[in-house]
């Protein structure tokens, strides 16, 4: 546990003083939401039937965009080496890391989530449920994105293939996030897409730190 | 049986054999000086000793315990020094230490951090971010993590870059200082380092023809390289 919130500290304390990963991936989520009404067409109930597939759709690509990042510079500067040679189990670091991640990028994606639902004319029913299906559904961005961003190490223009390892994994968090909001916005439970969500994070929480940490020995070699 | 030993290693990198049949030992107080041409293995050797690369043969152990049975205990008894010296620009020389320090599950981190700063004349810069350093200043950093936390074995890789000729007795010392104490200290150097009496590993030595090593080992016939006569040949 030692090991856990020293990584995550140093991780925050990182992004603290060069802080523009943060805003950069919340001012690239607000930017392609808005993108969506000039492209439809300003017709309000156009806008608040696709408001939870855009949102979605722009989230997944938001969290992507910062992926890269993840362990590309830790790798560069030789930090990775000695983190994965310091006494700790090197899914401890990962998830240290992947947390950290998780608070810099999909917190801030959460907050800036309703203000672009009111943009698109979304039901203020769908709020509470939208909150809490990002709430369920970043963290799991996170793990499954780490992945990536670790087999990605060592590649060129390792952006664009993080994005192909990881998109299609993705697709899942989509469905079910989309169609929890979706349900909320019919009258419907959302409970069951809900639970589902759950799942997928507990599912990711479980295996995907021994996946990465896997792939980054794999990178030291 | 010496405590920290390796034998019949090979180590392959990509399809080039770098060195073959080769073994060391080491005993608490020991320094082994690695030498070699470049690209004869040193900074491989090093990293098969702590376990970054897996041998393609032969097996490295600690007290007759290989290495990979117990990663995290091997790495909580060895530091190591590579190429880079991982400092984060926008943190200060004692943040940067602080992690390591912290991984390591230091008590009095403060503490120890000034002990090894004073030990390599950076004491005045603890404040300083990373950026501001000069690479001298940043290799002197990297040292000083080496010394956080308690260690049995140093592995250092090329500890010299970067450093002035006064640096480099510090780091004699340093070295001298932690060999009295039953440390092992491998390193591998161009210039000369005032270390007592070290032995000598010529990696030179080692260099065998990848055809010669595959006639000793049987490979599977499945193994790609082996499958393929005019790469064997090379």
């Amino acid at each position: 546990m030692n090991g856990f919130t020293a990584i995550l500290r140093r991780d925050l304390q990182l992004a603290m003083r060069q802080g523009a990963d943060s805003v950069m991936v919340v001012a690239f989520f607000i930017v392609t939401t808005t993108l969506f009404p000039f492209g439809v067409g300003p017709e309000a109930n156009i806008l608040a039937r696709i408001a939870s597939g855009v949102i979605w759709v722009s989230a997944l690509l938001a969290a992507m965009l910062s992926l890269e990042r993840v362990f590309q510079t830790d790798y560069e500067d030789g930090t990775l080496e000695l983190l994965t040679l310091s006494p700790v189990s090197l899914e401890i670091v990962v998830l240290g890391k992947v947390v950290a991640h998780w608070l810099t990028t999909g917190l801030p994606l959460i907050v800036a989530a309703p203000l672009m639902a009111v943009m698109l004319n979304m039901d203020t029913d769908g709020f509470v449920v939208l909150m809490i299906a990002m709430l369920l559904g970043t963290p799991a961005l996170s793990l499954i994105g780490a992945i990536g961003a670790a087999l990605i190490l060592g590649a060129r223009r390792g952006g664009v293939l993080v994005s192909l390892l990881v998109l299609p994994l993705y697709i899942p968090i989509l469905i079910f996030g989309a169609g929890a909001v979706e349900a909320a916005l019919l009258g419907m439970s959302a409970t069951a897409q809900l639970q589902i969500m759950g799942a997928i994070l507990l599912l990711a929480l479980a295996a995907t730190p021994f996946a990465t940490a896997h792939a980054l020995r794999q990178a030291m070699e | 049986m010496a405590v920290f030993s390796g034998s019949d290693l090979t180590c392959l990198r990509g399809e080039r054999l770098v060195f073959g049949k080769l073994s060391f030992a080491a005993n608490p107080g020991d320094a082994i000086m690695l030498r070699g041409r470049n690209g004869a293995g040193k900074s491989s050797l090093l990293r098969l000793m702590a376990g970054l690369l897996v041998p393609r043969s032969g097996q490295i152990t600690w007290n007759d315990d290989p290495i990979h049975s117990d990663r995290i205990a091997h790495h909580a008894r060895l530091q190591y020094l590579g190429h880079q010296d991982a400092i984060k620009p926008v943190l200060s020389v004692r943040d940067n230490l602080h992690l390591w320090g912290q991984l390591r599950g230091v008590d009095d981190i403060d503490r120890e951090i000034d002990t090894a700063l004073h030990a390599l004349d950076i004491h005045h810069l603890s404040r300083t971010a990373g950026r501001y350093l000069s690479s001298g200043q940043k290799r002197r950093t990297a040292l000083a993590r080496i010394l956080i936390g308690h260690a049995d074995l140093w592995l250092l890789d090329e500890p010299t870059v970067g450093l002035d000729r006064e640096s480099s007795n510090e780091l004699a010392q340093l070295i001298a200082d932690f060999r009295a104490k039953g440390g092992i200290v491998i390193y591998s150097t161009h210039i000369d380092l005032a270390v007592k009496e070290p032995t000598l590993l010529d990696l030179d030595e080692f260099a065998i023809p990848m055809i010669e090593w595959l006639k000793d080992h049987d490979a599977p016939a499945d193994d790609g390289i082996r499958s393929d006569p005019k790469r064997a040949a090379q």
